[in-house]
Protein backbone atom coordinates (compact mmCIF):
# COMPACT_ATOMS: atom_id res chain seq x y z
CA UNK A 1 0.00 0.00 0.00
CA UNK A 2 2.48 2.37 -1.22
CA UNK A 3 1.89 6.38 -2.69
CA UNK A 4 1.49 4.78 -5.86
CA UNK A 5 -1.57 2.94 -5.67
CA UNK A 6 -2.98 6.31 -4.00
CA UNK A 7 -2.19 8.40 -6.81
CA UNK A 8 -3.05 5.95 -9.31
CA UNK A 9 -6.50 5.79 -7.85
CA UNK A 10 -6.96 9.19 -8.03
CA UNK A 11 -5.95 9.63 -11.51
CA UNK A 12 -8.09 6.80 -12.41
CA UNK A 13 -10.93 8.54 -10.56
CA UNK A 14 -10.23 11.97 -12.64
CA UNK A 15 -9.95 10.34 -15.88
CA UNK A 16 -13.47 8.79 -15.49
CA UNK A 17 -14.79 12.22 -14.43
CA UNK A 18 -13.31 13.30 -17.69
CA UNK A 19 -14.49 10.48 -19.75
CA UNK A 20 -17.69 11.04 -18.26
CA UNK A 21 -18.40 14.65 -19.08
CA UNK A 22 -17.15 14.12 -22.48
CA UNK A 23 -19.86 11.63 -22.96
CA UNK A 24 -23.10 13.33 -21.58
CA UNK A 25 -21.84 16.58 -23.50
CA UNK A 26 -21.54 15.27 -26.72
CA UNK A 27 -25.06 13.34 -26.22
CA UNK A 28 -26.59 16.13 -25.52
CA UNK A 29 -24.94 18.25 -28.21
CA UNK A 30 -26.17 15.53 -30.83
CA UNK A 31 -29.47 15.33 -29.17
CA UNK A 32 -30.06 18.82 -29.21
CA UNK A 33 -28.74 19.00 -33.24
CA UNK A 34 -30.87 16.20 -34.17
CA UNK A 35 -34.03 18.72 -32.23
CA UNK A 36 -33.33 21.49 -34.61
CA UNK A 37 -33.37 19.18 -38.01
CA UNK A 38 -36.24 17.84 -36.52
CA UNK A 39 -38.10 20.94 -35.81
CA UNK A 40 -36.80 21.73 -39.49
CA UNK A 41 -38.48 18.92 -40.99
CA UNK A 42 -41.56 20.44 -39.09
CA UNK A 43 -41.75 23.53 -40.63
CA UNK A 44 -41.94 21.59 -44.03
CA UNK A 45 -44.97 19.14 -42.97
CA UNK A 46 -46.51 22.25 -42.30
CA UNK A 47 -45.98 24.57 -45.33
CA UNK A 48 -46.83 21.22 -47.49
CA UNK A 49 -50.36 20.93 -45.59
CA UNK A 50 -50.66 24.52 -46.81
CA UNK A 51 -49.98 24.43 -50.41
CA UNK A 52 -52.57 21.03 -50.34
CA UNK A 53 -55.13 23.27 -49.02
CA UNK A 54 -54.92 25.93 -51.95
CA UNK A 55 -56.82 23.97 -54.43
CA UNK A 56 -59.87 22.60 -52.40
CA UNK A 57 -60.16 26.83 -50.86
CA UNK A 58 -60.03 28.01 -54.60
CA UNK A 59 -62.94 25.33 -55.92
CA UNK A 60 -65.06 26.43 -52.59
CA UNK A 61 -64.21 30.47 -53.23
CA UNK A 62 -64.95 30.26 -57.06
CA UNK A 63 -68.28 29.90 -57.55
CA UNK A 64 -69.14 33.08 -54.96
CA UNK A 65 -66.40 35.56 -55.79
CA UNK A 66 -66.71 36.63 -59.58
CA UNK A 67 -65.59 39.84 -59.14
CA UNK A 68 -62.10 39.16 -57.51
CA UNK A 69 -60.10 37.70 -60.18
CA UNK A 70 -57.18 39.02 -59.23
CA UNK A 71 -57.11 38.22 -55.70
CA UNK A 72 -57.53 34.51 -56.55
CA UNK A 73 -55.40 34.78 -59.05
CA UNK A 74 -52.33 36.16 -57.21
CA UNK A 75 -53.13 33.61 -53.98
CA UNK A 76 -52.69 30.60 -57.02
CA UNK A 77 -49.83 31.86 -58.73
CA UNK A 78 -47.68 32.37 -55.22
CA UNK A 79 -48.65 28.87 -54.13
CA UNK A 80 -47.35 27.30 -57.54
CA UNK A 81 -44.23 29.65 -56.92
CA UNK A 82 -43.93 28.42 -53.27
CA UNK A 83 -43.88 25.21 -54.58
CA UNK A 84 -41.31 25.76 -56.87
CA UNK A 85 -39.35 27.25 -54.32
CA UNK A 86 -39.11 24.22 -52.34
CA UNK A 87 -35.60 22.87 -52.01
CA UNK A 88 -33.60 26.48 -53.40
CA UNK A 89 -32.69 27.70 -49.99
CA UNK A 90 -34.09 28.87 -46.92
CA UNK A 91 -34.02 31.98 -48.18
CA UNK A 92 -35.75 32.01 -51.36
CA UNK A 93 -38.28 29.44 -49.70
CA UNK A 94 -39.20 31.75 -46.45
CA UNK A 95 -39.57 34.99 -49.42
CA UNK A 96 -41.81 32.53 -51.64
CA UNK A 97 -43.62 31.15 -48.16
CA UNK A 98 -43.95 35.02 -47.30
CA UNK A 99 -46.10 36.09 -50.67
CA UNK A 100 -48.30 33.30 -50.35
CA UNK A 101 -49.67 34.35 -46.80
CA UNK A 102 -50.01 38.15 -47.63
CA UNK A 103 -51.92 36.67 -51.06
CA UNK A 104 -54.15 34.40 -48.46
CA UNK A 105 -54.73 37.20 -45.85
CA UNK A 106 -55.74 39.60 -48.99
CA UNK A 107 -58.46 36.99 -49.66
CA UNK A 108 -59.44 36.19 -46.59
CA UNK A 109 -59.77 40.03 -46.31
CA UNK A 110 -62.33 39.93 -49.51
CA UNK A 111 -64.27 37.36 -48.21
CA UNK A 112 -65.92 39.87 -45.51
CA UNK A 113 -67.83 41.09 -48.38
CA UNK A 114 -69.59 37.69 -49.21
CA UNK A 115 -72.00 36.95 -46.76
CA UNK A 116 -73.32 33.53 -48.75
CA UNK A 117 -69.51 32.62 -49.16
CA UNK A 118 -68.96 33.01 -45.14
CA UNK A 119 -71.88 31.14 -44.01
CA UNK A 120 -71.03 28.35 -46.19
CA UNK A 121 -70.35 25.03 -44.28
CA UNK A 122 -67.58 23.80 -46.87
CA UNK A 123 -65.83 27.30 -46.55
CA UNK A 124 -66.33 27.83 -42.76
CA UNK A 125 -64.67 24.28 -42.43
CA UNK A 126 -61.43 25.30 -45.05
CA UNK A 127 -61.03 28.67 -42.94
CA UNK A 128 -60.74 26.91 -39.90
CA UNK A 129 -58.34 24.51 -41.34
CA UNK A 130 -56.28 27.21 -42.99
CA UNK A 131 -56.27 29.94 -39.94
CA UNK A 132 -54.92 26.24 -38.42
CA UNK A 133 -52.13 25.89 -40.67
CA UNK A 134 -51.12 29.31 -40.77
CA UNK A 135 -50.93 28.91 -36.76
CA UNK A 136 -49.15 25.31 -36.85
CA UNK A 137 -46.88 27.27 -39.32
CA UNK A 138 -45.89 30.12 -37.12
CA UNK A 139 -45.33 27.44 -33.88
CA UNK A 140 -43.21 25.56 -35.54
CA UNK A 141 -40.75 28.33 -36.91
CA UNK A 142 -41.39 29.27 -33.13
CA UNK A 143 -40.01 25.78 -32.03
CA UNK A 144 -37.17 25.59 -34.29
CA UNK A 145 -36.24 28.69 -33.06
CA UNK A 146 -36.34 28.06 -29.71
CA UNK A 147 -34.60 24.68 -30.41
CA UNK A 148 -31.67 26.43 -32.30
CA UNK A 149 -31.33 28.94 -29.42
CA UNK A 150 -31.27 25.90 -26.53
CA UNK A 151 -28.45 24.51 -29.07
CA UNK A 152 -26.72 27.09 -29.70
CA UNK A 153 -26.33 27.95 -26.00
CA UNK A 154 -25.22 24.78 -25.43
CA UNK A 155 -22.67 25.08 -28.13
CA UNK A 156 -20.97 28.35 -27.47
CA UNK A 157 -21.15 28.42 -23.15
CA UNK A 158 -18.48 27.29 -21.08
CA UNK A 159 -18.05 24.33 -20.57
CA UNK A 160 -19.81 22.10 -23.18
CA UNK A 161 -18.53 24.81 -26.10
CA UNK A 162 -15.06 23.15 -25.28
CA UNK A 163 -16.48 20.01 -26.27
CA UNK A 164 -18.42 21.58 -29.22
CA UNK A 165 -15.07 23.05 -30.46
CA UNK A 166 -13.73 19.77 -29.98
CA UNK A 167 -16.27 18.06 -32.43
CA UNK A 168 -16.97 20.41 -35.20
CA UNK A 169 -20.53 21.19 -33.57
CA UNK A 170 -21.35 24.58 -35.94
CA UNK A 171 -23.75 27.22 -34.53
CA UNK A 172 -27.55 26.67 -36.23
CA UNK A 173 -29.48 29.50 -38.18
CA UNK A 174 -32.94 30.93 -36.79
CA UNK A 175 -35.80 30.66 -39.39
CA UNK A 176 -36.06 34.94 -39.60
CA UNK A 177 -39.18 36.18 -41.58
CA UNK A 178 -37.12 37.66 -44.90
CA UNK A 179 -40.19 38.68 -47.16
CA UNK A 180 -41.14 42.21 -46.76
CA UNK A 181 -44.99 41.36 -47.28
CA UNK A 182 -44.67 38.99 -44.29
CA UNK A 183 -43.43 41.57 -41.55
CA UNK A 184 -45.65 43.90 -42.43
CA UNK A 185 -49.00 42.25 -42.68
CA UNK A 186 -51.41 44.22 -45.30
CA UNK A 187 -54.18 46.53 -43.87
CA UNK A 188 -57.30 46.52 -45.91
CA UNK A 189 -59.75 48.60 -44.01
CA UNK A 190 -63.59 48.58 -46.06
CA UNK A 191 -65.26 52.40 -45.65
CA UNK B 1 -33.21 26.10 -21.05
CA UNK B 2 -36.53 25.38 -20.68
CA UNK B 3 -36.46 21.82 -21.51
CA UNK B 4 -34.56 21.48 -17.57
CA UNK B 5 -37.23 22.67 -16.00
CA UNK B 6 -38.14 19.20 -15.06
CA UNK B 7 -34.93 18.01 -14.25
CA UNK B 8 -32.92 20.39 -11.61
CA UNK B 9 -35.58 20.91 -9.09
CA UNK B 10 -33.76 21.09 -6.18
CA UNK B 11 -36.86 22.47 -4.07
CA UNK B 12 -39.42 19.54 -5.63
CA UNK B 13 -37.01 17.24 -4.81
CA UNK B 14 -36.61 18.47 -1.55
CA UNK B 15 -40.43 18.26 -0.59
CA UNK B 16 -40.62 14.55 -1.92
CA UNK B 17 -37.75 13.27 -0.21
CA UNK B 18 -39.71 14.50 3.13
CA UNK B 19 -42.72 12.64 1.99
CA UNK B 20 -40.39 9.19 1.07
CA UNK B 21 -38.40 9.81 4.48
CA UNK B 22 -42.05 10.46 6.58
CA UNK B 23 -43.27 7.33 5.23
CA UNK B 24 -40.33 5.01 6.09
CA UNK B 25 -40.54 6.57 10.17
CA UNK B 26 -44.61 5.62 9.88
CA UNK B 27 -43.71 2.36 8.74
CA UNK B 28 -40.63 2.25 11.00
CA UNK B 29 -42.15 3.48 14.58
CA UNK B 30 -45.60 1.62 13.79
CA UNK B 31 -43.76 -1.63 12.94
CA UNK B 32 -42.34 -0.99 16.29
CA UNK B 33 -45.04 -0.67 17.85
CA UNK B 34 -47.37 -3.34 16.75
CA UNK B 35 -45.41 -6.25 15.84
CA UNK B 36 -42.19 -4.78 17.90
CA UNK B 37 -40.29 -5.16 14.61
CA UNK B 38 -39.42 -1.77 12.97
CA UNK B 39 -37.77 -3.27 9.94
CA UNK B 40 -40.86 -5.27 9.62
CA UNK B 41 -42.98 -2.17 9.50
CA UNK B 42 -40.77 -0.95 6.93
CA UNK B 43 -40.78 -4.08 4.86
CA UNK B 44 -44.77 -3.50 4.89
CA UNK B 45 -44.55 -0.18 4.12
CA UNK B 46 -42.29 -0.46 1.47
CA UNK B 47 -44.49 -3.17 -0.21
CA UNK B 48 -47.86 -1.23 -0.19
CA UNK B 49 -46.07 1.61 -1.98
CA UNK B 50 -44.36 -0.17 -4.64
CA UNK B 51 -47.77 -2.10 -5.43
CA UNK B 52 -49.50 0.89 -5.48
CA UNK B 53 -46.76 2.64 -7.81
CA UNK B 54 -46.97 -0.02 -9.95
CA UNK B 55 -50.46 -0.22 -10.70
CA UNK B 56 -50.30 4.03 -10.65
CA UNK B 57 -47.87 3.82 -13.54
CA UNK B 58 -49.36 1.21 -15.67
CA UNK B 59 -52.93 1.60 -15.05
CA UNK B 60 -53.46 5.20 -13.54
CA UNK B 61 -54.28 6.97 -16.62
CA UNK B 62 -56.67 4.92 -17.80
CA UNK B 63 -58.65 4.28 -14.41
CA UNK B 64 -58.44 8.83 -14.15
CA UNK B 65 -60.17 8.83 -17.72
CA UNK B 66 -62.98 5.67 -16.80
CA UNK B 67 -63.73 7.39 -13.50
CA UNK B 68 -64.48 11.06 -14.87
CA UNK B 69 -66.47 9.36 -17.80
CA UNK B 70 -64.90 11.05 -20.34
CA UNK B 71 -64.84 9.82 -24.00
CA UNK B 72 -62.08 10.22 -26.40
CA UNK B 73 -62.65 12.39 -29.66
CA UNK B 74 -61.63 12.03 -33.30
CA UNK B 75 -60.31 14.92 -35.28
CA UNK B 76 -63.33 15.09 -37.67
CA UNK B 77 -65.25 15.09 -33.97
CA UNK B 78 -64.58 18.60 -32.78
CA UNK B 79 -61.76 20.21 -35.55
CA UNK B 80 -61.06 23.25 -34.04
CA UNK B 81 -60.17 21.42 -30.46
CA UNK B 82 -58.18 18.89 -32.14
CA UNK B 83 -56.56 21.67 -33.96
CA UNK B 84 -55.49 23.58 -31.34
CA UNK B 85 -54.41 20.31 -29.03
CA UNK B 86 -52.02 20.11 -32.19
CA UNK B 87 -50.83 23.52 -32.64
CA UNK B 88 -49.75 23.11 -29.05
CA UNK B 89 -48.08 19.81 -29.83
CA UNK B 90 -46.20 21.46 -31.90
CA UNK B 91 -44.90 24.32 -30.22
CA UNK B 92 -44.05 22.34 -27.00
CA UNK B 93 -42.37 19.86 -29.30
CA UNK B 94 -43.94 16.70 -27.65
CA UNK B 95 -43.21 13.86 -30.07
CA UNK B 96 -46.65 12.87 -30.41
CA UNK B 97 -50.38 14.53 -30.18
CA UNK B 98 -52.10 13.46 -26.93
CA UNK B 99 -55.35 11.99 -27.28
CA UNK B 100 -58.41 14.26 -26.38
CA UNK B 101 -60.71 13.37 -24.16
CA UNK B 102 -64.25 15.45 -23.40
CA UNK B 103 -66.29 15.22 -20.29
CA UNK B 104 -69.98 15.83 -20.56
CA UNK B 105 -70.20 18.68 -17.29
CA UNK B 106 -71.28 21.96 -17.22
CA UNK B 107 -68.55 22.65 -14.40
CA UNK B 108 -65.42 24.08 -16.47
CA UNK B 109 -62.20 22.58 -15.97
CA UNK B 110 -59.63 20.34 -17.84
CA UNK B 111 -57.00 17.94 -16.97
CA UNK B 112 -53.52 16.29 -18.46
CA UNK B 113 -52.85 12.64 -17.75
CA UNK B 114 -50.09 9.95 -19.05
CA UNK B 115 -47.02 9.28 -17.49
CA UNK B 116 -44.50 9.97 -20.51
CA UNK B 117 -44.95 12.52 -23.28
CA UNK B 118 -45.38 10.13 -25.82
CA UNK B 119 -48.46 8.31 -24.29
CA UNK B 120 -50.97 11.25 -23.00
CA UNK B 121 -53.45 12.22 -23.06
CA UNK B 122 -55.74 15.86 -22.36
CA UNK B 123 -59.23 15.95 -21.51
CA UNK B 124 -61.58 18.91 -21.36
CA UNK B 125 -65.32 19.37 -19.84
CA UNK B 126 -68.02 20.24 -22.27
CA UNK B 127 -68.91 23.55 -19.93
CA UNK B 128 -65.54 24.87 -20.55
CA UNK B 129 -65.01 24.17 -24.38
CA UNK B 130 -67.92 26.00 -25.14
CA UNK B 131 -66.90 28.97 -22.87
CA UNK B 132 -64.03 29.66 -24.38
CA UNK B 133 -62.83 31.01 -27.52
CA UNK B 134 -60.28 30.04 -29.54
CA UNK B 135 -56.85 32.07 -27.89
CA UNK B 136 -58.62 31.27 -24.56
CA UNK B 137 -58.80 27.09 -25.53
CA UNK B 138 -54.91 27.77 -26.69
CA UNK B 139 -54.07 29.28 -23.14
CA UNK B 140 -55.79 25.98 -21.37
CA UNK B 141 -54.05 23.13 -23.58
CA UNK B 142 -50.95 24.84 -23.10
CA UNK B 143 -50.68 24.89 -19.52
CA UNK B 144 -52.47 21.43 -19.60
CA UNK B 145 -49.44 20.03 -22.70
CA UNK B 146 -46.73 22.10 -19.93
CA UNK B 147 -47.87 19.12 -17.26
CA UNK B 148 -47.40 16.49 -19.77
CA UNK B 149 -43.89 18.45 -21.07
CA UNK B 150 -42.83 19.27 -17.59
CA UNK B 151 -43.32 15.89 -16.52
CA UNK B 152 -45.62 17.00 -13.70
CA UNK B 153 -48.68 14.35 -14.09
CA UNK B 154 -45.79 11.29 -13.26
CA UNK B 155 -44.38 13.52 -10.40
CA UNK B 156 -48.06 14.07 -8.72
CA UNK B 157 -48.89 10.46 -9.50
CA UNK B 158 -45.66 9.37 -7.66
CA UNK B 159 -46.52 11.70 -4.97
CA UNK B 160 -50.18 11.07 -4.02
CA UNK B 161 -49.27 7.64 -4.24
CA UNK B 162 -46.52 8.42 -1.30
CA UNK B 163 -49.10 10.47 0.21
CA UNK B 164 -51.93 7.83 0.14
CA UNK B 165 -49.73 4.86 1.90
CA UNK B 166 -48.70 6.79 4.38
CA UNK B 167 -52.70 7.32 5.19
CA UNK B 168 -53.59 3.52 4.62
CA UNK B 169 -50.44 2.43 7.04
CA UNK B 170 -51.56 5.55 9.61
CA UNK B 171 -55.48 4.62 9.16
CA UNK B 172 -54.22 0.48 9.30
CA UNK B 173 -51.96 1.00 12.50
CA UNK B 174 -54.34 3.27 14.69
CA UNK B 175 -57.16 1.07 14.07
CA UNK B 176 -54.62 -1.91 15.14
CA UNK B 177 -53.46 -0.08 18.23
CA UNK B 178 -56.81 0.40 19.62
CA UNK B 179 -58.30 -2.90 18.70
CA UNK B 180 -55.70 -5.34 18.46
CA UNK B 181 -54.10 -3.44 21.50
CA UNK B 182 -50.58 -2.47 21.05
CA UNK B 183 -48.63 -5.32 21.81
CA UNK B 184 -44.87 -3.43 22.19
CA UNK B 185 -44.50 -4.52 25.60
CA UNK B 186 -44.02 -8.44 24.61
CA UNK B 187 -40.98 -7.08 24.23
CA UNK B 188 -38.91 -5.65 27.44
CA UNK B 189 -37.84 -8.44 28.84
CA UNK B 190 -34.09 -6.51 28.79
CA UNK B 191 -33.47 -3.97 31.90
CA UNK B 192 -35.32 -1.24 31.06
CA UNK B 193 -37.05 -1.99 28.17
CA UNK B 194 -40.38 -0.41 29.28
CA UNK B 195 -39.37 2.77 29.42
CA UNK B 196 -37.81 2.72 25.69
CA UNK B 197 -41.71 0.86 24.10
CA UNK B 198 -43.68 3.72 25.77
CA UNK B 199 -41.34 5.94 23.71
CA UNK B 200 -41.91 4.28 20.97
CA UNK B 201 -45.75 3.70 21.44
CA UNK B 202 -46.60 7.61 21.92
CA UNK B 203 -43.94 8.64 18.80
CA UNK B 204 -46.22 5.85 16.50
CA UNK B 205 -49.04 7.70 17.90
CA UNK B 206 -47.64 11.22 17.35
CA UNK B 207 -46.72 9.92 13.95
CA UNK B 208 -50.04 8.31 13.00
CA UNK B 209 -52.05 11.59 13.86
CA UNK B 210 -49.27 14.03 12.15
CA UNK B 211 -47.79 12.28 9.42
CA UNK B 212 -50.80 12.18 7.23
CA UNK B 213 -51.47 15.91 7.67
CA UNK B 214 -47.94 16.48 7.60
CA UNK B 215 -47.60 14.39 3.67
CA UNK B 216 -51.11 16.34 2.87
CA UNK B 217 -48.88 19.79 3.33
CA UNK B 218 -46.07 18.62 1.31
CA UNK B 219 -48.15 17.41 -1.46
CA UNK B 220 -50.21 20.37 -1.76
CA UNK B 221 -47.05 22.99 -1.68
CA UNK B 222 -45.53 20.99 -4.71
CA UNK B 223 -48.95 20.80 -6.88
CA UNK B 224 -49.25 24.57 -6.12
CA UNK B 225 -45.55 25.39 -7.07
CA UNK B 226 -46.12 23.19 -10.53
CA UNK B 227 -49.18 24.86 -11.22
CA UNK B 228 -47.20 28.42 -11.77
CA UNK B 229 -44.59 26.30 -13.86
CA UNK B 230 -47.07 25.53 -16.03
CA UNK B 231 -48.74 28.76 -16.34
CA UNK B 232 -45.27 30.28 -17.34
CA UNK B 233 -44.66 27.53 -19.70
CA UNK B 234 -48.15 27.67 -21.40
CA UNK B 235 -47.35 31.26 -21.53
CA UNK B 236 -44.15 30.85 -23.20
CA UNK B 237 -45.66 28.29 -25.93
CA UNK B 238 -48.37 30.27 -27.04
CA UNK B 239 -46.89 33.92 -26.83
CA UNK B 240 -49.89 35.25 -25.46
CA UNK B 241 -50.36 35.04 -21.51
CA UNK B 242 -53.76 36.63 -22.39
CA UNK B 243 -55.45 33.43 -23.28
CA UNK B 244 -54.79 31.80 -20.42
CA UNK B 245 -55.66 34.88 -18.16
CA UNK B 246 -58.92 35.28 -19.66
CA UNK B 247 -59.72 31.56 -19.27
CA UNK B 248 -58.86 31.36 -16.25
CA UNK B 249 -61.24 34.44 -15.01
CA UNK B 250 -63.72 32.84 -16.80
CA UNK B 251 -63.54 29.92 -15.10
CA UNK B 252 -63.42 31.69 -11.67
CA UNK B 253 -66.64 32.71 -12.52
CA UNK B 254 -68.18 29.67 -12.65
CA UNK B 255 -68.96 27.98 -8.79
CA UNK B 256 -70.40 24.77 -10.24
CA UNK B 257 -68.54 21.53 -8.90
CA UNK B 258 -67.38 18.33 -11.54
CA UNK B 259 -69.39 15.05 -10.17
CA UNK B 260 -66.77 13.12 -11.11
CA UNK B 261 -63.54 14.74 -10.03
CA UNK B 262 -61.50 12.56 -7.24
CA UNK B 263 -59.47 14.12 -4.62
CA UNK B 264 -56.69 12.02 -5.18
CA UNK B 265 -56.49 13.66 -9.05
CA UNK B 266 -56.83 17.04 -8.04
CA UNK B 267 -53.84 18.43 -9.16
CA UNK B 268 -53.87 17.38 -12.60
CA UNK B 269 -57.06 19.69 -13.10
CA UNK B 270 -56.42 23.40 -14.24
CA UNK B 271 -58.21 24.52 -11.38
CA UNK B 272 -58.98 22.92 -8.16
CA UNK B 273 -62.38 21.11 -8.87
CA UNK B 274 -63.02 21.54 -5.24
CA UNK B 275 -62.80 24.65 -4.28
CA UNK B 276 -65.58 26.23 -2.53
CA UNK B 277 -66.42 29.96 -1.97
CA UNK B 278 -64.54 32.37 0.09
CA UNK B 279 -61.96 29.91 0.56
CA UNK B 280 -58.48 31.88 1.88
CA UNK B 281 -56.72 33.54 -0.59
CA UNK B 282 -53.17 31.62 -0.09
CA UNK B 283 -54.51 28.76 1.51
CA UNK B 284 -51.86 25.98 2.64
CA UNK B 285 -54.66 22.86 1.93
CA UNK B 286 -55.12 23.89 -1.69
CA UNK B 287 -53.71 22.17 -4.78
CA UNK B 288 -53.75 25.48 -6.51
CA UNK B 289 -52.55 28.84 -6.58
CA UNK B 290 -55.62 31.23 -6.12
CA UNK B 291 -56.79 32.35 -9.64
CA UNK B 292 -56.67 35.90 -8.90
CA UNK B 293 -53.00 35.26 -8.46
CA UNK B 294 -52.50 33.45 -11.14
CA UNK B 295 -54.30 35.64 -13.75
CA UNK B 296 -52.31 38.75 -12.02
CA UNK B 297 -49.38 37.30 -12.78
CA UNK B 298 -50.20 36.52 -16.35
CA UNK B 299 -51.20 40.20 -16.94
CA UNK B 300 -48.06 41.63 -15.07
CA UNK B 301 -45.63 40.04 -18.12
CA UNK B 302 -45.84 43.66 -19.63
CA UNK B 303 -45.36 42.26 -23.37
CA UNK B 304 -42.95 39.45 -22.50
CA UNK B 305 -43.90 35.76 -22.71
CA UNK B 306 -40.59 34.30 -21.57
CA UNK B 307 -39.64 32.85 -18.32
CA UNK B 308 -37.86 35.11 -17.25
CA UNK B 309 -40.93 37.60 -17.98
CA UNK B 310 -43.28 35.16 -15.61
CA UNK B 311 -40.54 35.21 -13.02
CA UNK B 312 -40.21 38.98 -13.04
CA UNK B 313 -43.96 39.03 -12.61
CA UNK B 314 -44.31 36.38 -9.94
CA UNK B 315 -42.23 38.18 -7.81
CA UNK B 316 -43.92 41.22 -8.51
CA UNK B 317 -47.53 40.07 -7.36
CA UNK B 318 -46.28 38.17 -4.46
CA UNK B 319 -44.38 40.64 -3.57
CA UNK B 320 -41.12 38.60 -2.72
CA UNK B 321 -37.26 37.97 -3.53
CA UNK B 322 -38.30 34.43 -3.85
CA UNK B 323 -38.88 32.83 -7.79
CA UNK B 324 -40.73 30.27 -8.84
CA UNK B 325 -38.89 28.73 -11.75
CA UNK B 326 -35.51 27.05 -11.10
CA UNK B 327 -32.35 29.54 -11.96
CA UNK B 328 -31.39 26.92 -14.44
CA UNK B 329 -33.99 27.08 -16.60
CA UNK B 330 -32.94 31.10 -16.90
CA UNK B 331 -29.26 30.27 -18.11
CA UNK B 332 -29.40 31.90 -21.22
CA UNK B 333 -32.56 32.96 -22.10
CA UNK B 334 -33.26 35.97 -24.67
CA UNK B 335 -36.42 38.14 -24.16
CA UNK B 336 -39.61 37.08 -25.95
CA UNK B 337 -41.70 38.77 -27.02
CA UNK B 338 -45.76 38.38 -26.49
CA UNK B 339 -47.75 38.86 -29.59
CA UNK B 340 -50.61 40.34 -29.90
CA UNK B 341 -54.29 39.78 -30.04
CA UNK B 342 -55.24 38.80 -33.67
CA UNK B 343 -58.79 38.41 -35.21
CA UNK B 344 -59.58 35.07 -36.19
CA UNK B 345 -62.14 35.52 -38.77
CA UNK B 346 -64.17 32.68 -38.45
CA UNK B 347 -64.26 32.87 -35.31
CA UNK B 348 -67.52 30.96 -34.09
CA UNK B 349 -69.67 32.80 -31.30
CA UNK B 350 -70.82 31.79 -27.83
CA UNK B 351 -74.24 30.50 -29.20
CA UNK B 352 -72.10 28.63 -31.99
CA UNK B 353 -69.83 26.90 -29.16
CA UNK B 354 -72.63 25.76 -27.08
CA UNK B 355 -74.58 24.33 -30.26
CA UNK B 356 -71.39 22.39 -31.52
CA UNK B 357 -70.57 20.88 -27.77
CA UNK B 358 -74.11 20.04 -27.26
CA UNK B 359 -74.31 18.00 -31.19
CA UNK B 360 -71.07 16.25 -30.04
CA UNK B 361 -72.67 14.98 -27.33
CA UNK B 362 -76.59 14.30 -28.39
CA UNK B 363 -74.16 12.22 -31.17
CA UNK B 364 -71.79 10.18 -28.41
CA UNK B 365 -74.88 9.55 -26.92
CA UNK B 366 -76.25 7.77 -30.19
CA UNK B 367 -78.88 9.99 -31.13
CA UNK B 368 -79.62 10.61 -34.96
CA UNK B 369 -80.23 13.78 -36.33
CA UNK B 370 -82.79 14.89 -39.29
CA UNK B 371 -82.43 18.32 -40.73
CA UNK B 372 -86.15 18.68 -41.82
CA UNK B 373 -86.80 20.79 -44.62
CA UNK B 374 -88.64 23.92 -42.69
CA UNK B 375 -84.85 24.51 -41.05
CA UNK B 376 -85.71 22.52 -37.57
CA UNK B 377 -82.80 20.01 -36.02
CA UNK B 378 -84.73 17.00 -34.79
CA UNK B 379 -82.94 14.55 -32.54
CA UNK B 380 -83.83 10.67 -32.58
CA UNK B 381 -83.63 8.93 -29.68
CA UNK B 382 -81.61 5.64 -30.31
CA UNK B 383 -84.64 3.56 -29.43
CA UNK B 384 -86.97 5.10 -31.55
CA UNK B 385 -88.70 2.17 -34.06
CA UNK B 386 -90.08 2.95 -37.47
CA UNK B 387 -88.74 4.33 -40.48
CA UNK B 388 -89.92 7.75 -40.74
CA UNK B 389 -90.43 10.71 -38.03
CA UNK B 390 -93.05 13.62 -37.98
CA UNK B 391 -91.46 17.49 -37.53
CA UNK B 392 -93.18 18.97 -34.65
CA UNK B 393 -93.15 22.15 -36.20
CA UNK B 394 -94.24 22.12 -39.64
CA UNK B 395 -95.77 18.96 -40.35
CA UNK B 396 -93.55 16.99 -42.95
CA UNK B 397 -92.31 13.78 -42.40
CA UNK B 398 -89.18 12.86 -42.90
CA UNK B 399 -87.33 9.36 -43.74
CA UNK B 400 -85.41 7.79 -41.23
CA UNK B 401 -82.07 6.80 -42.98
CA UNK B 402 -79.88 4.42 -42.41
CA UNK B 403 -79.59 4.23 -38.51
CA UNK B 404 -76.88 2.05 -37.18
Amino acid sequence: MGIGIIVLIVVLAVLFLVIGFIWMTYNGLVRLRNQVKNAWAQIDVQLKRRHDLIPNLMETVKGYMKHERETLEAVTSARNLAQKAIGTGVGAQAKAEGELSSALSRLLAVVENYPDLKANQNFMALQEELTSTENKISFSRQYYNDSVLTYNNKTQMVPSNIIAGMFGFKTGEFFEVTAAAEREAPKVSFG
Amino acid sequence: MWEQIRSNQTRTLVLVVAMGLLLLLVGYFLGEAIFGSGIGGLVVAILIWVVMNLFAYFQGDSMILAISRARKISPDDHPRLYNVVEEMKIASGLPKIPDIYIIDDPSPNAFAVGRDPSRASVAITSGLLERLNRDELQGVMAHEISHIKNRDVLLMTFCSVLLGTIVILAWFGSRMMLFGGARGGRRSSGGGGGYATLIIVAVAILLMILAPIAAQLIYYAISRKREYLADASGALYTRYPEGLASALEKIAGSTQELKTANQAFAPMYIINPFRSKGRAASDLTSTHPPISERVRILRSMAGGASLAAYEKAYQEVRGSGRGVIPPSALVGETPVAARKAEAVPAEPGKVERARETSDLLWKYSNYGLVNCECGTKLRVPPKLRGSSIRCPHCGRVNPLSSRP
